[in-house]
C-alpha cells in the first residue's frame, strides 16, 4: 500500500509543477491565458486547485498514518468499537464549509462579471454599437463571423483587434455547437433556438507569443466531424485590424483573377461554386442563403477547410473528396466532378483571393 | 408442497432462472447480465482508446466512433453499473435486514427482465443498421437530426430498461420499510441497506423525467411531434433539463451503493464498527437530497444566465461537505482498527485517494466561471471517470470479491484478486489522470480524432496504454472466476471471519427462504454482537413455524418480451407499416395479456412446513 | 389473518387494505408508484408550460382560441363525481358490502367513460375546427401529450377496475382482493387530482391567455 500512496504523492507534485509552470501550447492551452477572461478563469482554477491540494494533503496524511499504524498484526486482537467523535465530526464539517465559501465568493463574482454584456445593448445615432460586436453562426462543420456594424462577413478565420473587449452573439443554423477559444476564454454553447452573448478580450503580448493565431474549437458533439470543426482566430493590434476592415470593405464586387489559370478557375467557380460560396464580404444576403463559408479573403487564411495546411495541394484534395477529410460535411456531392486541370485552376483562383495585396 | 429440494439438469436450471422470483437468483441474473455488458462496454472503451492513441488515426471511421462512444457511455451506465449495483442490492440487502424475500418478488423478476430485454434491444442496433451516435446524453438537436434508427434503439431500449429500474427501486423501498426483522430499527440498518434505501428513493424520483424525455424524443423521431423542432416552436433545452434532472441524481444512484459497499468493507476488515454511523446516514440522505438541486451545473455553458449559474454553482459545492464527512469517517473507521488487506479491502483503500481526486475536481467544476473552460473538455472526461471508475467500478470489483462467497458459496482466489486489483488500479490512473491535462490543454471531449501539432500526442498514448492495463485486470478476474468455480471449494457462513451484519450468519449461499426463524436484532452489527457474546448463530425472534413463499412465474419474462417485440413495431412503422403495425400490436398484446393473466390468476404462493425445515437441520441442506 | 379466509360482516377487519403483509406492501408500494407518477406528470406540465402557444406561424390557434369552458367544465365535473363515487365504493368495501361496492364502482366506470368520450370529442373538435394537431406545432405536441397521457391513464384505470369487477364478481370480498380494489381506487383518485391541475394549468390559465 505504501507504493500506491507514494504514487499518489508523486502525481500531486506533478500537478503542482505542471500548473505552476504552465503547459500546453500558447495558442491553445487554458493554462496559458491570453486574455482577461481566460486570466480570471485561470485564477479560479489556481485558487480551487490550491484549496483542493490542501484537502488532499490532509487526507493523504491521515491515510498514510492509518495504513502504516493499524495493519493487523495480532489475529486475535479485537479493537475498541468506537461510535464516533463529535468534536472531530464538527471539525470536518465546518472547515470544508469555510473552504468552499472561500471558493464560492470569487466564483459568483466572476460568473456575473463574465456575463456582463450590457454595452451590447447601447447603440449610437447610426444604429451601430459603440463596441465591436461579432455575430458567430455555427454550421455543420464550419463557422461564419459577421461584423454587423462593419458590413463584413467572413468564415473560418475570426479576425479581432487585441486589447479591447469583443462582444459575441452566438447562434446555430442546425444542431447545437459550442464556441471555444481555449487560450482566450471559456466556451459558450451555440444553440439553435436562442442567441447567446458573451465577451472576450485578446491580450496583445500573449497574441504575439502565440503567433497571432489562436485555435478555436467546437466543444459540443455535433455529428461525425465534430472533432474537425476547428476555426482560427487572428488577433492583431487595433491599427492592423482597421486596415483589414478597410481592405475587406473595399471589396464591393468579386475580385477579378489576374493569371490565366486563376481566370479559368474563376469561371469554374462562377459556374459550380458561387451558388453556395460568396466571394464578397457584404452581408446583404439573407442568413438562410449563406449556406457555405464566405471565400472573400480565402487566400489569406491559414487553413483549408479549417483543418488542412494552406496549400494548393490541400485545396485540390479537399475539392476532390471532401468526405475523406470531413466526414458528413454538407459540401460533398453538391458540384460536378472536376478534372485535375480544373482543380488546379480552381486552386489557383482560390489562392488569389486576397484583400490585402 | 415441499418442492424446493429437487435435482436439476441444465434445462431445469435454465427454466428455474427464467421463472425465478428469488432475490438471490435474480441477483445472479443481474450479475451475469451486468457483467456481460460491462465486458461489452469495456471493449468499446478499448476501441476508443485505440482510435485516439495517435493523431489522425483511422482505426474506426468518424461515424462509427460516435456510435462506439455513445454505446460505451450508455452501456456502462445503464447496462453495466446499474444492474451490477442491483445485483448486490438483491443479493445482500434482504439478508441484511433479516427478511425472507423482497416485498414484491414478482416485480423484482419483472424489473430484471425489463432491464435485460431493454439492454438486448439497445445492443441489437449494432446488427440492425448502426448504433445510436448522439452521445449517452443524446442532446435533442443532434439526436433528432441523427439519421437511421440508432437513436431510436436508444430511446426505446432505455424506456424499457428504465421502467425495470423504476419498479426495482419501489420494490427495495417497500422492502426496507416493511420487511425489516424485529429489532432492526432504521438506525440499526447496515450502511449498505441505507445506501440501497436512499438510492431507491433517488431512482423513484429521477427516472420519470428521463422517461418523459425519452417519450418526447420518441414522439419527435417516430410520430412527427415537434417538441425539439425549433422551426415549429420547439425547444431543445427542454431535453437538457429533463435529461440532467435525471442525470445528476443518476450519478448518486451509482455512487451511493458504492459508498455502502465500502462502508461494509472498511468495518469488516478493520474489525471495527463504522465511525460516526449517524453522521454517515445523515450525509447519505443529504447527498441524495442535494443531488436533485444541482442538475444545471451540467448546463453551465448553455447560456442560462449568471443568476442560474451562480445558484447551481454554490449548491453543487455544498455537496462537497457531506462527501467529505464520509471520507473522514471511513478513514477514522480504520483508525485504531486492526486492518487486514484482503482483496476487497485493497479496493476500499484505493478508493479513498481515487475518489478524493474525483471529488476535488468535482468542486473545481462547480466553480461556474472556471467551468466554462473545463466544460465538454477532456477535463470533464477525467473527472467523471475518476468518480465512476474510481468510485463505482472499484466498489463493484471489491464487492464482487467480498460477496462472491455469499452469493456462490465459494471464494475467489486472493492472489489473482490482488493481481487484478493492481493491474486495474495502475491502468485506471494511467488512463485518466493525464486526461485532466488534455482537457486543460484544449482538447474537447467526444472527438473521433485530433490533428497533430496541438501537443496532445504523448498524453493520449499514455492514456491508451493505461486502458490495456485495465483490460488485463478484467481478464485476470475472469480467469479467477472460472478457475475457482471449477474447483468450487465450499465455504462456511462467515468466510472472511470478521462479518458483522446478518448476512454473514447465514450459510453460503443461504437457503432459499433465508431465515428459518426471523432473527432478533439487538443493535448495529447484529451478528458481531452475537459473536462477541460467544454465540454461534443469531437469536431467533419467533418460534419455528411454516414459512410462506412466493411462486415462480414465467410472466415477468413474457411481459418484458412483449415490450421488446412492440419496440420493433414502433421503430419500423414509418417505413415498414405493413408488418410493423401488426408487430407493435402483437407485442403489446403479449404484455397486456400477461398482465391480464397475472391479474385474474390468483397467486397465493406456497408454504414450507415446519417439519421440512426441521429435516433441513438434520441434513444440513443448503438448498 | 389469512388471505383466503372466508369473512362475514362481523369478522371483516377495519382496514382490509392493510390487513396482511402483502396488502401492506401493496399499499405502500403503490403510494411510491404514485410518487413517481407525480414526477412524471410534473415533467409533462413543465414541458407544456415551456411550449405553450409556441407555434410556427400566426395562423395557428393558440390556447385562448381553443379552449371553451362549458366542455372542459363538464368533463371536470364528470371526473370529480367519479372520484366521489369511488369513495363510496371503498366505504362499502370496508363495510363488507360487496354488491353496493360493485354498484358504486360501476357508476365510477360509467362516469369515467363519459369523461373519456368528452375528451375524444374535444380532441376531434380541435383537429377539425382549428387544425390543431399533434404534429402541427410544438404547442400541439405538448398539449396532446400532456392531456393524452392523462387520458391514457383514465383508459387504463377503467380497464383495470372493470377487470377487477369481472374477476371477483362471483366470489365476493376477501383479504386477497380487497387491497386490489383499494389500490385501484387510489389510482383513480390520483388521476382525478392530476386532472384538477390540468384543468387549472392548461384550460383556465389557457383561456385567460
Amino acid at each position: 500500500m505504501k507504493r500506491l500512496a507514494k504514487w499518489r504523492l508523486i502525481s500531486l507534485f506533478a500537478i503542482l509543477a505542471l500548473v505552476l509552470s504552465g503547459c500546453g501550447k500558447p495558442y491553445l492551452s487554458t493554462l496559458q491565458p491570453a486574455g482577461d477572461v481566460a486570466e480570471m478563469q485561470f485564477g479560479l482554477m489556481k485558487l480551487s486547485t490550491y484549496i483542493m491540494i490542501g484537502v488532499i494533503i490532509v487526507v493523504t496524511v491521515i491515510f498514510l498514518l492509518v495504513l502504516v499504524k493499524f495493519r493487523r498484526k495480532d489475529e486475535n486482537m479485537i479493537p475498541k468499537q468506537v461510535e464516533g467523535n463529535h468534536r472531530l465530526e464538527i471539525i470536518w464539517t465546518v472547515i470544508p464549509i469555510l473552504l468552499l465559501l472561500i471558493l464560492a465568493v470569487p466564483t459568483v463574482a466572476t460568473t456575473f462579471n463574465l456575463a456582463n454584456v450590457s454595452p451590447m445593448d447601447k447603440k449610437n445615432a447610426d444604429g451601430k454599437h459603440n463596441v465591436l460586436v461579432v455575430n458567430v453562426r455555427a454550421n455543420l462543420y464550419w463557422w461564419e463571423f459577421e461584423y454587423p456594424d462593419l458590413g463584413i462577413v467572413t468564415s473560418q478565420e475570426l479576425v479581432v483587434p487585441t486589447n479591447q473587449k469583443v462582444y459575441f452573439n452566438l447562434k446555430s443554423s442546425d444542431v447545437k455547437h459550442s464556441f471555444w477559444i481555449p487560450a482566450v476564454g471559456g466556451k459558450l454553447d451555440v444553440n439553435p433556438e436562442n442567441v447567446n452573448k458573451f465577451w472576450l478580450e485578446f491580450d496583445n503580448k500573449k497574441a504575439d507569443e502565440a503567433g497571432n493565431l489562436f485555435y478555436g474549437k467546437c466543444a459540443e458533439l455535433c455529428g461525425e466531424s465534430h472533432a474537425l470543426m476547428d476555426f482560427k482566430v487572428k488577433a492583431i493590434d487595433k491599427d492592423k485590424f482597421q486596415t483589414w476592415v478597410r481592405a475587406m470593405q473595399n471589396v464591393k464586387k468579386p475580385q477579378e483573377a489576374t493569371t490565366a489559370s486563376a481566370q479559368e478557375g474563376q469561371q469554374i467557380f462562377s459556374k459550380s461554386c458561387i451558388g453556395c460560396h460568396a466571394v464578397t464580404p457584404t452581408n446583404s444576403t439573407p442568413i438562410a442563403a449563406r449556406i457555405a463559408p464566405n471565400m472573400t479573403n480565402f487566400g489569406e487564411r491559414s487553413r483549408v477547410a479549417g483543418i488542412l495546411p494552406h496549400t494548393k495541394e490541400s485545396i485540390k484534395n479537399w475539392i476532390k473528396n471532401p468526405e475523406k477529410y470531413k466526414p458528413g460535411n454538407k459540401m460533398a456531392g453538391k458540384y460536378p466532378t472536376m478534372s485535375d486541370a480544373q482543380l488546379n485552376a480552381l486552386a489557383d483562383y482560390l489562392m488569389s483571393l486576397k484583400v490585402q495585396k | 408442497m415441499s418442492t424446493y429440494a429437487k435435482k436439476q439438469g441444465f434445462g431445469a436450471t435454465l427454466w428455474d432462472f427464467l421463472t425465478t422470483v428469488d432475490h438471490k437468483k435474480i441477483a445472479i441474473l443481474y450479475l451475469i447480465a451486468g457483467g456481460f455488458f460491462f465486458v461489452v462496454g469495456g471493449l468499446e472503451a478499448l476501441f476508443i482508446r485505440i482510435q485516439l492513441a495517435v493523431p489522425n488515426n483511422d482505426f474506426v471511421s468518424a461515424g462509427l466512433y460516435n456510435q462506439i462512444m455513445t454505446m460505451h457511455g450508455t452501456t456502462m451506465i445503464f447496462l453495466a453499473a446499474m444492474p451490477l449495483i442491483f445485483a448486490f442490492m438483491n443479493a445482500v440487502m434482504p439478508l441484511q435486514i433479516g427478511a425472507r424475500d423482497v416485498a414484491f418478488p414478482f416485480v423484482n423478476a419483472l424489473g430484471f427482465w425489463l432491464f435485460f430485454f431493454g439492454g438486448v434491444f439497445l445492443n441489437l442496433s449494432w446488427f440492425l443498421g448502426g448504433a445510436p451516435d448522439a452521445g449517452w446524453t443524446s442532446y435533442a438537436s443532434l439526436a433528432v437530426a441523427s439519421k437511421g434508427h440508432g437513436v431510436d434503439f436508444y430511446l426505446l431500449g432505455l424506456q424499457i430498461s428504465g421502467f425495470g429500474t423504476l419498479i426495482g427501486g419501489i420494490n427495495f423501498l417497500v422492502t426496507i420499510i416493511n420487511m425489516r426483522a424485529p429489532g432492526m430499527t432504521y438506525m440499526r440498518m447496515p450502511m449498505f441497506t441505507w445506501a440501497t434505501f436512499v438510492t431507491s428513493a433517488l431512482i423513484l424520483f429521477a427516472f420519470p423525467p428521463l422517461t418523459i424525455g425519452l417519450v418526447l424524443m420518441m414522439f419527435d423521431r417516430l410520430f412527427g411531434a415537434k417538441f425539439f423542432e425549433v422551426s415549429m416552436g420547439g425547444n431543445t433545452i427542454i431535453w437538457e433539463h429533463l435529461f440532467w434532472i435525471f442525470g445528476h441524481p443518476e450519478v448518486y444512484i451509482l455512487i451511493l451503493p458504492a459508498f455502502g459497499i465500502f462502508s461494509e468493507t472498511f468495518a469488516i476488515f478493520s474489525r471495527k464498527r463504522l465511525f460516526g454511523y449517524s453522521s454517515m446516514v445523515f450525509a447519505l440522505v443529504l447527498i441524495g437530497f442535494l443531488g436533485f438541486m444541482v442538475w444545471a451545473h451540467h448546463m453551465f455553458a448553455d447560456g442560462l444566465g449568471p443568476v442560474t449559474n451562480a445558484i447551481f454553482a454554490v449548491a453543487t459545492m455544498a455537496i462537497g461537505v457531506p462527501t467529505g464527512i464520509k471520507i473522514f469517517n471511513w478513514l477514522f473507521t480504520m483508525w485504531g482498527g486492526s486492518v487486514k488487506f484482503t482483496t476487497p479491502m485493497l479496493y476500499a483503500v484505493a478508493f479513498i485517494p481515487s475518489f478524493v481526486a474525483g471529488g476535488v475536481t468535482g468542486v473545481m467544476l462547480a466553480s461556474a466561471a472556471a467551468d466554462y473552460q473545463y466544460h465538454d473538455s477532456y477535463f470533464v472526461v477525467a473527472h467523471f471517470h475518476y468518480v465512476i471508475v474510481g468510485g463505482v467500478v472499484l466498489a463493484l470489483l471489491g464487492g464482487t470479491h467480498l460477496y462472491w462467497p455469499k452469493i456462490f458459496g465459494t471464494m475467489l482466489n486472493e492472489t489473482l484478486g490482488k493481481i487484478t486489483f493492481w493491474l486495474f488500479l495502475i491502468g485506471f490512473h494511467l488512463t485518466f489522470f493525464i486526461q485532466h491535462f488534455l482537457g486543460l490543454w484544449g482538447m474537447p471531449r467526444r472527438v473521433f480524432t485530433y490533428l497533430p501539432g496541438q501537443g496532445f500526442e504523448t498524453a493520449n498514448m499514455v492514456s491508451s496504454v493505461g486502458a490495456f492495463f485495465m483490460a488485463a485486470g478484467v481478464i485476470v478476474l475472469l480467469i479467477n472466476i472460472i478457475t475457482t468455480s471449477v474447483k468450487n471449494v465450499r465455504v462456511g457462513n462467515d468466510p472472511w471471519g470478521d462479518g458483522r451484519t446478518l448476512e454473514w450468519a447465514l450459510s453460503s449461499p443461504p437457503p432459499f427462504y433465508n431465515y428459518k426463524q426471523l432473527p432478533l436484532v439487538r443493535g448495529l452489527d447484529a451478528y458481531w454482537i452475537e459473536k462477541m457474546e460467544g454465540k454461534k448463530g443469531l437469536t431467533p425472534a419467533e418460534p419455528l413455524g411454516d414459512i410462506h413463499m412466493p411462486n415462480s412465474s414465467f410472466l415477468p419474462f413474457m411481459m418484458s418480451f412483449g415490450l421488446f417485440v412492440a419496440a420493433f413495431g414502433a421503430m419500423y412503422h414509418g417505413e415498414h407499416g405493413t408488418w410493423a403495425f401488426p408487430v407493435l400490436f402483437l407485442g403489446l398484446a403479449i404484455t397486456l395479456g400477461s398482465m391480464f393473466l397475472r391479474s385474474v390468476k390468483d397467486d397465493h404462493g406456497f408454504h414450507i412446513h415446519k417439519e421440512d425445515l426441521m429435516d433441513d437441520d438434520e441434513k444440513g441442506v443448503k438448498a | 389473518m389469512h388471505v383466503e379466509e372466508k369473512f362475514t360482516h362481523e369478522t371483516w377487519p377495519a382496514s382490509p387494505e392493510k390487513a396482511t403483509l402483502e396488502a401492506k406492501n401493496k399499499f405502500l408500494g403503490f403510494w411510491f408508484f404514485l410518487g413517481g407518477e407525480t414526477v412524471l406528470f410534473a415533467s409533462l406540465f413543465a414541458t407544456y408550460l415551456a411550449l405553450k402557444d409556441r407555434v410556427p406561424n400566426t395562423h395557428q390557434a393558440l390556447a385562448k382560441d381553443l379552449f371553451e369552458l362549458p366542455l372542459t367544465f363538464t368533463a371536470t365535473m364528470l371526473l370529480l363525481t367519479s372520484s366521489l363515487t369511488s369513495v363510496y365504493a371503498m366505504y362499502h368495501m370496508k363495510n363488507f358490502a360487496f354488491k353496493k361496492m360493485l354498484l358504486w364502482l360501476g357508476l365510477t366506470v360509467l362516469l369515467g367513460f363519459g369523461f373519456l368520450g368528452l375528451e375524444i370529442y374535444e380532441f376531434n373538435h380541435y383537429v377539425h375546427a382549428f387544425h390543431h394537431t399533434f404534429t402541427s406545432s410544438a404547442f400541439g405536441s405538448a398539449f396532446y401529450t400532456l392531456v393524452g397521457f392523462h387520458g391514457a391513464h383514465v383508459a387504463f384505470g377503467l380497464l383495470w377496475i372493470i377487470t377487477l369487477m369481472a374477476r371477483n364478481a362471483k366470489r365476493g370480498l376477501n383479504l386477497y382482493n380487497a387491497p386490489k380494489f383499494y389500490v385501484a381506487s387510489l389510482y383513480w383518485h390520483f388521476i382525478d387530482v392530476v386532472w384538477v391541475f390540468i384543468f387549472t394549468v392548461v384550460y383556465l390559465m389557457g383561456m385567460v391567455g
